[in-house]
């Protein structure tokens, strides 16, 4: 029993050493977006989009002008049924062009309760504030 | 229970000792106090800070510095010069979600705009935005297509507008190490009067 109890304090010892030496950051890809319009509520995770992935396999005007993805994070107000009929990320991910719709887990990959928005440039101040016209 | 409750203790100690080791690592005149440690780029999902690393799907996902392994490297946004990384064949995006042999039609025009301060004059490269995006996506919900039509200033693109739709959010990032990428011309006005200076 000492011996555990011992190995259960050296554990806390390190443990707390190890949280306060690892900051925890959000250092996530440029261009990567939170989507959490519907998905909290739902009790889904946020979805994560990520820009540099499909960037690598389609020019911005398949999405932005072909499908009528605005530009603005969150700005869409994408469903999982309009994505059923075939609009925006279900253009492609129908099992044709892209894999299907029932890797729930793969888009939904998110820390539950992240907001929506874009990971853009430290001097972007689309997190701080937006002007309202 | 006793000894249970003395390792806590212990353990609490420590944590308070470390806390203050932490602190005490930047002393009042420690160099470049207020420079950020440089963040750490092209992390794997689970250790990104968005994803959740509980969710089976993160640990489907590819590592970005996988993908970018070959491509052209950049010093900012994704650390990739995805231009350059196109136009050396590295990657070929589609230009049709359906179809691999679209091409885009190319429109070869430079915009040059005079700026009020005291930065090079702004060169606006069409061939290159063209090369990604289609007339629809700029003209003319975000840029009348008339020279002089626009304004535009660095506050505003800061902010999400104009340019700053795409730069500073996807595009490359609006930051001190970018400003030359746009402000690329020398102003007329300085020019003549080094020329002026250099005779002296």
């Amino acid at each position: 029993m000492v011996i555990k109890q011992k190995l259960l304090g050296l554990g806390l010892v390190l443990m707390s050493v190890f949280t306060m030496l690892i900051p925890v950051k959000a250092n996530a890809e440029y261009g990567d977006i939170v989507l959490n319009n519907f998905a909290d509520a739902s009790e889904m995770r946020p979805v994560v989009f990520p820009h540099w992935f499909h960037r690598i396999r389609f020019n911005c005007s398949v999405c932005h002008a072909d499908l009528g993805f605005q530009f603005g994070a969150g700005k869409n107000e994408i469903t999982m049924a309009k994505i059923i009929e075939g609009e925006f990320c279900g253009a492609c991910h129908n099992g044709e062009i892209a894999w299907s719709i029932e890797n729930c887990d793969v888009c939904h990959s998110g820390v539950p309760g992240t907001p929506t928005q874009v990971k853009g440039s430290p001097l972007r101040a689309s997190n701080i504030a937006t002007p309202k016209n | 229970m006793y000894k249970l409750s003395t390792l806590v203790l212990i353990a609490s100690i420590s944590w308070v000792f470390s806390f203050g080791a932490y602190a005490a690592g930047e002393s009042s005149n420690t160099f470049n106090r207020m420079m950020k440690p440089k963040a750490p780029a092209n992390l794997p999902p689970a250790e990104d800070g968005i994803h959740d690393p509980e969710s089976p799907g993160t640990h489907q996902l590819q590592p970005p510095k996988e993908a970018f392994d070959g491509l052209v490297k950049a010093k900012f946004g994704n650390h990739v010069d995805w231009i350059k990384s196109i136009n050396a064949k590295k990657i070929t995006p589609r230009h049709n979600s359906a179809d691999a042999s679209a091409k885009p039609i190319i429109m070869n025009l430079n915009i040059v705009r005079q700026v009020k301060g005291s930065m090079p004059d702004v060169v606006f490269p069409h061939d290159r935005h063209t090369l990604l995006l289609a007339c629809s996506n700029c003209h003319t919900g975000i840029f009348i297509p008339q020279k002089g039509a626009n304004q535009m200033s660095m506050a505003a693109i800061m902010l999400g507008e104009s340019c700053g739709k795409c730069h500073g959010s996807v595009a490359f990032p609006v930051a001190t190490s970018t400003c030359k990428l746009c402000h690329s011309k020398p102003k007329a006005k300085n020019a003549e009067l080094k020329r002026s200076t250099a005779g002296k």
